[in-house]
């Protein structure tokens, strides 16, 4: 359990670290932020990454800040941040309830946000709530910025749509208003587990009808996603059991679960039915 | 000269803090990790990644070209080296089927060592490892241990042994019933998991041509022993040494190839050889445990009374047989029947290798599994006779007034013999200490309600104390420091402190005043080590007895300086002094000692020095008893399971330190809820281990296990020893998945629902769904 050998690399500056990028990732080099996914791949030697480009040293990219109506969240914010509320409202508190489900204490202070949503892992809640609350990804690299929405972004298990020289120096989530609700569940076998599936929801009321929902499903499929489905069959319904089963239903039976040797897709899927259905009692009450 | 006035600490009874714990709590302990020699290589094992096959070749030239490289062995290397023994001695009748420290003709397991690369260090070893290529022929893979045997090299098949036990006319018995109850109950592989992986380093002092390997644990003298054997050295030259070790639980400290291959090269290379497991080489070459099913039936008479019980079982061994043979086969006929009395009885075990990594004992082996499949039976006798699952447990009880009761049955080469218990009365005190009735009543309200919850009990006998005999030395110097010598061994269970509270309570000191050695066989030349949860029990009393004999030297030299009989005298906090004038004349331990030397002119006839060295000799082992009664809540969405409750009685017959026997217990369940609910080593169809991270092999956390209430009673010290002292390193585990089952059979409202160990989430959602709930 020793990674095979590597070139280290310790950039101070954004355009440093995307150079280098640029340079080293035709030839397998990555970003090591974190590192609490990534070391024990190498450990495993299921990743051998040829070179290592630490940006824990690159200032510009500790940010965490509200622009333009967005929570900015930079490449080296680390899960920790966000056991107080990074922001005001609504979203502060959303984050401040998904982040304990993250691993374990000591992992948070280490692991970044950015580096779980380019990890993708499909049980990642960060990539879950990226994706519940339409995120856009800032991708960069030498030859400039792209941004990606979430939507596009998580396309199958451990794979995203950034490029190879693309570093993701920032998420921005959309703040939410202050009349959105919201709700969360996540289902593993132990505390600090990947989800077998877990769940976003969010949406808001006008005149007693539900408007807006969101509803994002992970760790059931190979990446994260909101259901159309599920939130067609909320949309303009009164709160409430009716309601929330139809679109625990409908969600179950539109994705599509992955199997394992110790979890098949028939549980997941019950498994998803239930979370949905908690998830938005959970956001009405 | 000190005053008798200090508050001694450390007697026998008293909950002090661990010896051990200021080392460990502030990073001074010294794991096998933290040894390191000048000069020392690094091995590195290449294994097997198919199940099962035929080894064509071993291709080893790039990995030698690697810089750095030293040697890099195959098994035609070591082809003087023989199998690894079994720890009691030769078995021609299991010879065939013990394991090469490298794999010769045959891989048997995912895992299975066949090379062993040695190189400057440990990053190269692994680099160079990459490069060795294995050519295997597949060979057809056998995954259940209840599928038909297969070949085993042409010479036998894969059903090893056939274990018999049991006593009476089995089927007129079953003729003659009232009711037959029959049960089909699989317990999982498992298997005790270390904090600490193993480790073990192997160094050869060509000066004085002794062997030594660091990181030994458990048994160090046993396998001092079984290498002697195997490597044709001397006792004198061949020694074995016990560091800190981060938890044993029966599978760390066994003779595993790693031991044998880092005292071999440490001879060949003239190098010490150092050897660090990873964890997912851990849970896949570690020994493996558990694997059972059985197929068990009770013939009830019409008064709950089980007159016969007649069980036939699958073990799965695995690849090999190691170290233990048929231990664990041995205990699971011999301890089935438990607390009952079953007038009839017989027990089948069909002792079977399979394509997976080789199992052997793991914290109380036979007893969890052979508690879990009678608890199960139990209760679906009670279903049966519609009778409660209390009272039909109470009408099997063997009595108070049976004691102490023989079986026809053998545990470890020793006949069962129970100790004097109560074990009804245990029981009676367990139920109101939880309130067993008003429990009921709120359960069944609750569930009135729509809530899946539900209690069950699990009862169970332990075995402690294996025999036949351990001996200690105590040595006290003229400073008045105490050291006592033991072939015992300490895998994190607080030995030093058992130890050290026994040898005060004669010493007339404090325990912190004595240092306890253990595991170094170049100090003492016989030990049992720690398993079978015998050390305090044997090694405990032995320090007991050798501590009343250097007491009485101690006394017989004071008497005579003070000019007195011994007889008046006693010792307080390390000073001889008058029973009757504590303030009188008196004389330290380190003054007797310096009369005591060989060169005194006080010596008279005496042997010199303050010391002594006794054995102690038990004629059975001791059978400690106990229950478990656990309180769930099931899920019934998710199929997610909550213990809300958790309760241990046990009586132990006497309490060194109580605070160490209830962190035992605590120990103890934490693993049960393992193997109850989370833990699991399953393969696919082509023998491929599923669990080799922490990520599949899913270990409780401490969000997951309970805090369990205990109720600890010296109700009835044991027979066999003179303290009365019983085991405590087991009973935490033993009941915990018989009660946890029980009571999710109880929340779910499904009688005899649970018939497979993990209950996990998806099988328990299942069940449910077959039943319609």
């Amino acid at each position: 359990m020793k990674p095979a050998a590597f070139e280290y690399h310790a950039p101070t500056t954004v355009d440093e670290a995307v150079a280098l990028l640029a340079e080293h990732a035709p030839n397998d080099g990555r970003i090591l932020a974190g590192g609490q996914s990534l070391v024990p791949t190498m450990a495993f030697r299921l990743a051998r990454p040829n070179h290592l480009i630490d940006i824990n040293n690159v200032a510009d990219l500790g940010k965490l800040t509200v622009e333009d109506g967005a929570l900015c969240i930079g490449a080296t914010v680390r899960h920790a941040q966000f056991h107080t509320p990074a922001c005001n409202g609504v979203l502060g508190h959303l984050l401040t309830d998904v982040v304990g489900n993250i691993a374990h204490y000591p992992i948070r202070q280490r692991g970044t946000f950015c580096g779980s949503v380019a990890h993708s892992d499909p049980a990642s809640e960060w990539c879950m709530v990226a994706a519940t609350l339409d995120a856009t990804m800032v991708a960069q690299s030498a030859s400039g910025e792209r941004l990606i929405p979430a939507a596009e972004f998580f396309e199958t298990v451990m794979t995203t749509n950034l490029n190879e020289d693309e570093l993701l120096r920032e998420v921005r989530i959309p703040m939410l208003s202050d009349d959105t609700v919201y709700g969360f569940q996540e289902f593993n076998r132990r505390a600090g587990d990947f989800a077998i599936s877990m769940t976003l929801v969010t949406y808001r009321l006008e005149s007693g009808k539900i408007t807006d929902p969101h509803i994002g499903v992970g760790g059931a499929e190979d990446r994260p996603r909101r259901i159309a489905e599920a939130e067609a069959a909320l949309a303009g319904q009164t709160p409430g059991d009716e309601a929330f089963r139809a679109a625990a239903d409908a969600a179950a039976a539109a994705i599509d679960p992955m199997e394992d040797h110790a979890t098949n897709a028939q549980y997941r899927r019950d498994l998803t039915a239930t979370l949905v259905r908690r998830a938005l009692e959970n956001a009405a009450s | 000269m000190a005053t008798a006035t200090n508050r001694m600490l450390g007697h026998l009874g008293d909950s002090v803090e661990r010896l051990e714990d200021p080392p460990l709590v502030t990073g001074k302990g010294r794991f096998v990790g933290d040894i390191n020699f000048p000069d020392q290589l690094h091995m590195r094992i290449v294994r097997s990644d198919h199940a099962h096959g035929k080894i064509k070749s071993v291709d080893t030239s790039a990995a030698e070209a690697v810089p750095g490289v030293v040697a890099v062995w195959t098994t035609t290397d070591i082809d003087d080296v023989p199998p690894i023994d079994f720890r009691e001695g030769s078995d021609p009748t299991l010879a065939l089927f013990r394991q090469y420290a490298l794999a010769r003709e045959l891989v048997r397991y995912v895992g299975d060592p066949v090379a062993a690369v040695f190189a400057e260090d440990p990053y190269t070893a692994e680099d160079a490892a990459e490069l060795v290529t294995i050519n295997i022929e597949p060979l057809p893979v056998l995954i259940n241990a209840d599928d038909d045997p297969q070949d085993f090299k042409g010479k036998a098949t894969t059903e090893a042994a056939v274990v018999e036990q049991g006593y009476g006319d089995i089927d007129e018995t079953f003729a003659s019933a009232y009711k037959v109850v029959e049960v089909d109950v699989k317990v999982s592989r498992h298997t005790g998991v270390p904090m600490e992986c193993r480790g073990a380093i192997g160094r050869y002092d060509e000066a004085r041509d002794v062997l030594e390997m660091y990181g030994a644990a458990k048994v160090p003298h046993r396998n001092r022993d079984t290498l002697c054997r195997m490597l044709n050295r001397p006792a004198s030259g061949m020694h074995l040494f016990e560091g800190h070790t981060g938890g044993g639980f029966g599978i760390r400290g066994e003779l595993y190839p790693e031991d044998v291959l880092v005292c071999v090269a440490a001879m060949r290379l003239r190098r010490p050889v150092k050897w660090i497991e990873d964890r997912q080489e851990h849970l896949m070459a570690a020994n493996h445990s558990r694997q059972q099913r059985h197929i068990i039936r009770a013939a009830v008479a019409e008064d709950g009374e089980v007159v016969g019980l007649d069980d036939e079982l699958y073990l799965d061994q695995g690849g090999y047989i190691r170290t233990h043979g048929t231990r664990v086969a041995n205990m699971t006929t011999g301890t089935l029947p438990g607390p009952y009395r079953f007038p009839v009885y017989r027990s089948i075990c069909h002792f079977r290798l399979t394509n997976k990594t080789p199992a052997a004992t793991y914290r109380s082996p036979g007893r969890c599994e052979s508690t879990f499949v009678r608890e199960r039976l139990m209760d679906a006798v009670a279903v049966a006779m519609d009778m409660d699952p209390i009272a039909v447990r109470r009408r099997n009880l063997i009595s108070l007034e049976e004691m102490p009761y023989g079986r026809a049955l053998d545990v470890l080469g020793d006949s069962v013999e129970h100790d004097p218990g109560d074990y009804a009365g245990l029981l009676d005190q367990g139920l109101a200490q939880i309130g067993w009735d008003d429990l009921q009543k709120q359960l069944a309200e609750r569930r009135a309600n729509g809530e899946m919850v539900g209690a069950g009990i699990s009862m169970f006998f332990e075995k402690s104390g294996l025999g036949p005999s351990d001996g200690a030395k105590i040595f006290i110097d003229n400073s008045g420091f105490i050291e006592v010598v033991t072939g015992g061994a300490s895998i994190g269970q607080g030995f030093e402190t058992a130890m050290a509270q026994i040898a005060a309570e004669d010493l007339g000191t404090d325990y912190r005043r004595i240092r306890v050695v253990h595991g170094q066989t170049n100090r003492i030349d016989y030990g049992v080590g720690a398993h079978a949860s015998r050390a305090t029990v044997l090694t405990g009393t032995a320090v007991s007895l050798t501590a009343q004999a250097v007491r009485a030297k101690a006394l017989d030299m004071a008497a005579e300086l003070l000019q007195t009989t011994a007889d008046t005298l006693t010792i307080t906090d390390g000073v001889v002094h008058s029973k009757d004038n504590p303030t009188g004349p008196s004389l330290t331990l380190g003054e007797i000692a310096e009369a005591l030397m060989p060169t005194s002119k006080l010596l008279g006839g005496r042997e010199p020095y303050l010391k002594g060295e006794e054995w102690f000799h038990i004629d059975h082992q001791t059978y400690p008893y106990g229950h478990h009664i656990a309180v769930v809540k099931v899920d019934p969405d998710t199929g997610g399971v909550e213990i809300e409750k958790y309760f241990i009685a046990y009586d132990i017959g006497r309490s060194i330190n109580p605070m160490m026997i209830e962190g035992q217990l605590v120990g103890g369940l934490a693993q049960g809820v393992g193997g109850a609910l989370f833990e699991e080593f399953t393969y696919s169809e082509a023998g491929d281990p599923q669990a080799v991270t922490f990520a599949d092999y899913l270990m409780p956390t401490l969000k997951e296990t309970p805090d369990p209430e205990i109720l600890l009673t010296e109700d009835f010290p044991s027979i066999r020893t003179p303290l009365g002292i019983k085991g405590a390193g087991e009973a935490g585990i033993t009941g915990a998945a018989g009660a946890i089952a029980s009571a999710i059979d109880n929340a779910i409202g499904i009688p005899g629902a649970v018939t497979e160990t993990p209950v996990s989430p998806q099988r328990l959602k299942k069940i449910l769904s077959e039943h319609g709930k």
